[in-house]
């Protein structure tokens, strides 16, 4: 096997909301330009867990962490970090489609405005070249002002990976973004993933095991707050070493 | 516990497995039963019967394609069906030995056999027991017994070396044996056959619980 570059270094981290602990030191590095799936039962610390990576549980005021994580050698906790800038290199997109209410180009364009670009020629590349990554390009380019809204579920999703996709990340994390979906707008979601990886290093949270199974090039396995085990995702779903990892993929229990 | 009606389904399909294999092991223990006693009929009803278990075999792939398709199987459970899927094809072939014994001893007919039968039912018994055995460790998900198994394939070879020589020696010695004696060979040859079967089995019995495909004892012949 090819040595891989890590992308995230996660040591002994701990995530307590107030009294409640979510995550038990849980130690794995997470390989750059892979797809890494993260899959486990309801309440397992799953979201908890990639909600950290890019900072979104800042919000959240019980919210407490220990232990640390490294991305691209710098821990994203410590004091120095541009939380803003780490969000821009590490995007995210969500369970259920979240554009904004305006136009198609609007919103890809968003990032990049807030930045302060604002020639038009970059805005129309940028566009154009997020949407074609985020394979919509050929079903919005002749409506690109229409309502975002107008958009069905599936599109919608691709047009928030195309909004992630266009202020350049390094990282795109995905919480579940197929479960509002159809299977067809799935399919294309899970072929948009696989070919992101290229470039990109690409988390996912799932409950559909097949899906990790068909995406990832490694799983992580969550229960109870606990990485139970991290391998290479042929390793977790053919014959995986740990038991409980087993009960959960076949369905004994969960 | 989830998915129970997939679970019941899966215990089930082991089930029709061992079914399947207590046919096969029937018509190998009848084929050779019947040589011995020169039983025709019995050997007509082997040959026969062997249409059953071709769509015992079947029966078995269909459901095990029916669950992967609508279950979507995930390690050790899809581990034992893709051993199922393999050791069906290993079964099926086994009773194809035993008609092909079957067919010999129709061959022959009324004639004497050339020589009293010693060392073959020596290796029915044997392959007989390593098919039960296996079947076992296949329920009970006991690669190191499967891997036992494995190399008592030798015990057969041996048997089957044997047999072999001393018909060689009869042909030399007596030309007009000649026929029967290669019947013999044919029904030691089948006999040799079932035993390396078993050892693929026992092969899958291993991958199954251990999830590596290993090799366990190649067969001389």
């Amino acid at each position: 096997m090819v040595t891989m570059d890590t992308a995230f270094r996660i040591e002994r981290l701990n995530i307590f909301y107030g009294e409640k602990r979510a995550l038990k030191e849980v130690n794995f590095n997470i390989p750059a330009k892979t797809v890494t799936a993260v899959i486990g039962p309801s309440g397992c610390g799953k979201s908890t867990f990639i909600r950290c990576l890019n900072r979104m549980n800042d919000l959240i005021p019980v919210f407490r962490l220990e232990g640390k994580i490294e991305y691209d050698g710098m821990d994203i906790y410590s004091k120095e970090i541009d939380v803003i800038d780490i969000r821009r290199q590490i995007g995210m997109v969500f369970q259920k489609p979240n554009p904004f209410p305006k136009s198609i180009y609007e919103n890809v364009a968003y990032g990049l405005r807030i930045q302060g670009i604002r020639e038009k020629k970059t805005l129309d590349s940028v566009v154009e070249e997020s949407l074609k990554k985020a394979a919509l390009w050929d079903e919005v380019k002749d409506r690109l002002h229409d309502s975002a809204i107008s958009l069905s579920g599936g599109q919608q999703q691709r047009l928030c990976i195309a909004r992630a996709l266009a202020v350049e990340p390094k990282v795109i994390l995905f919480d579940e973004p197929c479960s509002a979906l159809d299977p067809i707008a799935t399919a294309k979601i899970e072929d948009l993933i696989t070919e992101l990886k290229e470039d990109y290093t690409v988390v996912i949270v799932t409950h559909n095991m097949q899906q990790a199974a068909r995406v990832s090039e490694y799983t992580g396995f969550f229960m109870l707050g606990e990485m139970v085990e991290f391998d290479n995702t042929q390793k977790i779903f053919t014959a995986p070493s740990n038991k409980m990892t087993e009960d959960y993929i076949t369905g004994r229990f969960g | 516990m989830t998915r129970e009606a997939y679970h019941k389904a899966l215990k089930e399909l082991q089930n029709e497995l061992l079914k399947m294999g207590e046919m096969v092991a029937k018509a190998i223990k009848d084929s050779v039963d019947a040589l011995k006693t020169r039983d025709i009929d019995v050997s007509m009803e082997i040959i026969k019967n062997d249409l059953l278990i071709n769509k015992k075999r079947f029966e078995i792939e269909e459901k095990c394609l029916l669950l992967i398709a609508t279950q979507q199987p995930m390690a050790i459970d899809l581990r034992t069906i893709a051993a199922i899927l393999s050791i069906i094809t290993d079964l099926e072939r086994m009773a194809d030995h035993a008609e092909g014994i079957a067919r010999i001893n129709v061959m022959i007919g009324k004639e004497p056999l050339v020589k009293p039968l010693i060392d073959v039912p020596r290796m029915a018994d044997k392959g007989l027991s390593m098919l039960s055995r296996c079947l076992k460790a296949f329920i009970d998900r006991d690669a190191d017994s499967a891997r036992t198994i494995c190399n008592e394939d030798d015990e057969v070879d041996k048997l089957y070396e044997q047999t072999y020589g001393e018909l060689v020696h009869l042909m030399i010695d007596n030309p007009k044996v000649i026929e029967g004696a290669t019947y013999l060979i044919w029904v030691s040859h089948n006999l040799e056959r079932i035993a390396d079967r078993v050892t693929n089995i026992a092969e899958r019995v291993v991958f199954m619980v251990t999830g590596k495909m290993e090799e366990i004892n190649v067969s001389n012949y």
